[in-house]
């Protein structure tokens, strides 16, 4: 299982990073997703794949019963999924907004905030 | 669980949500510079706290370390703190002049304090994983902060911080993992014990890099700053103050702590690399800063080349180099951000920052051009000023390695700094304005809460520039605890024995 | 969008998400749920409620801003997590208090671990509000 889920972080990544070369904004964006899919993956991964119960603990007792799943990747994984979904929803926005105000998503137009280009 | 950790936590998160509430009415400016100062004097506790017990952590509902969330300041943390609510309450004083109705009501105020508690955040955690939240919390507030004016530049300038940072998070997050698989814990203290045990100290190395590369971006290194010139001169100056002043250096904070206490299983190869690429950001954010026009731009490019002498003491990891990264670091936050607080004040006396256009200011209003002079030196390293001992350290640390080439680096660029900061003397003060304008200070609105911050922060400057000796105590101190970190593993984890 | 269909669907539903929202919310504990999903099938309610009427009616509905919403929602959960220190806890030590409780039943468990949840709640249900009216007001 481990080397399906590398495997898979692997196309995830390689498709994030193609899709972040290219110019169009919205594209890079969606790579961002992929790769931050492929990072909370990762996480997963090295927090050791076990078949086992949710971690919870039954009424009455201080510690779970028999095998459960390691807690902390899933806290990890969900926390890290909630904040990329707060930053990704605001990059959209930002793109949107860009799209608005400058007129175009092509990276290599956006030179607003940059000095001249001197023509030669 | 002690107040004194945690105060200057919940003060700032206080402050932020009644500021927000309260954004459309002028009482929002206010609240934010009582918060501020509430936090000034929190962090102030907090530092005779520490430099009374050495090490301090507190663990937050009880959970035990390492399994639980850690708050732990050692001197370190501690001077970051103080350092960061020194700049805050500055900044938040300097926004009654420079924030207008519009960017009130928009929340500015409420983003900052959140911006403040971020920076704080990050330097009190004591895990991995809550440095990454603590990024995050900064870097929400920082994206909505650069956008705030909502201006074609402002959005231009947002779109390269927000995807360059984005990339470095998701490294630092796969970095974690990683580092998570190979030990078991994301606590520093438990980190700096285990990772001697994890067998592949190749694999160990990897991570290292990913984690220098995480932190490289947020700390504007070479070759990963092109987010910095690219949007820090887009949004207001207070802003930028603040940014310039806490940003970048809470990624050399990180890049310190992970690159002492953790990561120094090969320092002869993670340590070699910085060296290299300290050297580079040196030369070339000076040299972009020799190239650039617009007074925010020179001294975007100047935030890299001094990120660099940081850099420099870090990779050195000789003690003496540590003490000038961590003086260097408490410097330079100072200074920088009052630099961008100047060029607010040049800009609304001139109507411009573009240093070719502008100028007279020296003649219609010295006080000022004495005001821009301290940070100035300070900056470029003459003596008897802050950034002069500063250099003078790391410098001094290269030679007792005999590593002429870096030393003549550092001199260099110093040299260099020199430059720019004449550029901007002779054009913004010296030459009359090319309009004829002749502006004076009298003539600012809110003159009072733009000129006390900037004094009050140059002050600061010669303080310590006169008295350094009490500062390079302390940062002997510092890098001590850095070194061996001894102290502050018993302090969150409890005596092993 | 103006269908009479999808607007007298889109009332009957938010209401029916609103109860579940608090439903989700208050089992959240010992169970899955708790304040972050409540407060996303929340925002879910209003943000049907804006697709069928508009988000000039969704605002009216919710009759609060909702970047005030978040804001109070974190103020409220940092006031759970304070609360710890009164009783001499560390922050953010869950404090219990059972009313009516014997010694078969444990009666009704308040805790500010509910607090905190509630203020999650808030937090969640203004921040996605505020951004997808954001974005249905331009688009």
């Amino acid at each position: 299982m481990e080397q399906l889920l590398s495997i898979l972080i692997g196309i995830l990544v390689a498709s994030a990073v193609y899709l972040m070369l290219a110019r169009n904004l919205l594209r890079f964006l969606f790579g961002l997703i992929l790769l931050s899919n492929a990072a909370n993956l990762t996480i997963f991964v090295a927090g050791r794949l076990t078949p086992g119960a949710p971690p919870l603990v039954p009424d009455g007792m201080d510690a779970p019963i028999g095998d459960v799943a390691n807690a902390l990747p899933q806290a990890l994984v969900l926390t890290a999924i909630v904040i990329g979904f707060g930053l990704f929803a605001f990059a959209l926005i930002l793109a949107f907004r860009a799209y608005q105000s400058l007129g175009t998503l092509n990276t290599d137009d956006m030179r607003v905030a940059e000095p001249k280009e001197i023509k030669s | 669980m002690s107040w004194y950790l945690t105060l200057p936590l919940i003060i700032p998160f206080m402050a932020a949500i009644i500021a927000y509430l309260l954004r459309s009415s002028p009482l929002g400016a206010w609240v934010s510079i009582i918060g501020s100062g509430l936090g000034l004097i929190a962090s102030v506790v907090l530092m005779a706290v520490v430099l009374d017990a050495g090490v301090v952590a507190g663990q937050m509902g009880n959970w035990p370390a390492p399994f639980g969330i850690t708050l732990v300041a050692d001197l370190l943390s501690a001077v970051m703190v103080l350092i960061t609510a020194i700049t805050g309450f500055a900044v938040a004083i300097y926004a009654l002049g420079d924030i207008n109705e519009r960017q009130a009501k928009l929340g500015y105020h409420a983003l900052f304090q959140i911006l403040l508690a971020g920076v704080t955040g990050a330097f009190l955690t004591g895990d991995l994983f809550n440095l990454y939240v603590w990024f995050e919390v900064m870097l929400i507030a920082s994206f909505g902060l650069l956008i705030l004016n909502g201006g074609k530049e402002q959005i231009d300038g947002g779109v390269k911080y927000v995807a360059l940072n984005l990339i470095s998070t998701i490294l630092f997050l796969t970095g974690i993992g990683l580092l998570y698989g190979m030990t078991g814990t994301l606590n520093f203290a438990d980190l700096a014990l285990k990772v001697d045990e994890v067998e592949n100290q190749g694999l160990l190395t990897v991570v290292a890099m990913m984690f220098m590369v995480a932190f490289g971006v947020k700390a504007a290194v070479f070759p990963l700053f092109f987010w910095l010139p690219a949007a820090y001169h887009t949004p207001s100056f207070s802003v930028s103050a603040v940014f310039a002043g806490l940003l970048t250096k809470v990624g050399v904070y990180a890049l310190i702590r992970m690159f002492t206490m953790v990561f120094d299983h090969d320092i002869g190869f993670t340590h070699t690399v910085l060296l290299w690429v300290a050297c580079f950001t040196m030369v070339i954010g000076v040299l972009g800063a020799a190239a650039q026009s617009d007074f925010r731009k020179i001294l975007s490019f100047h935030i890299i080349s001094q990120i660099g002498y940081m850099i420099l003491g870090l990779a050195l990891m000789t003690p003496l180099a540590l003490v000038g990264a961590v003086f260097y670091l408490v410097h330079h936050i100072i200074v920088k951000a009052n630099l961008f607080l100047i060029a607010g004040i040049a800009k609304r006396l001139t109507g411009g920052t573009e240093v070719y256009q502008i100028g007279g200011l020296y003649k219609s209003a010295p006080f000022l051009a004495v005001l821009f002079l301290i940070p100035a030196f300070s900056l470029a390293g003459f003596p008897p000023l802050s950034g002069f001992w500063a250099k003078y350290i790391i410098v001094k640390a290269t030679l007792d390695l005999e590593m002429w080439f870096v030393a003549f680096i550092a001199l260099a660029v110093g040299l260099m700094t020199i430059y720019s900061m004449t550029k901007i003397w002779a054009e913004a003060f010296w030459k009359p304005h090319p309009d004829g304008i002749e502006p004076e200070l009298k003539t600012l609105p809110n003159k009072a809460a733009q000129i006390i911050p900037v004094a009050g922060l140059a002050i600061l400057t010669i303080i310590i520039g006169l008295n350094p000796e009490p500062f390079v105590i302390f940062a002997e101190r510092t890098t001590e605890q850095l070194l061996d970190p001894t102290a502050y593993i018993t302090a969150v984890l409890g005596d092993p024995s | 969008m103006n269908s009479v269909i999808l607007v007298a669907g889109a009332r009957l539903q938010a209401v029916l998400l609103l109860v579940f929202s608090a439903y989700m919310m208050l089992r959240g504990h010992n169970a899955p749920g708790g304040g972050f999903i409540g407060g996303l099938i929340a925002a879910t309610a209003f943000v049907v409620y804006a697709i069928a009427c508009g988000t000039e009616d969704a605002r009216k509905a919710l009759r609060f801003d909702p970047g005030s919403i978040a804001g109070a929602g974190l103020g409220i959960a940092l006031i759970a997590g304070i609360m710890a220190a009164f009783w001499g806890d560390a922050l953010f030590t869950g404090q219990w208090l059972f009313i009516g409780a014997t010694e078969d039943s444990k009666g009704i468990p308040l805790s500010t671990v509910l607090v905190f949840d509630i203020g999650v709640y808030l937090v969640v249900l203004g921040a996605i509000l505020s951004i997808t009216f954001a974005l249905e007001d331009a688009v």
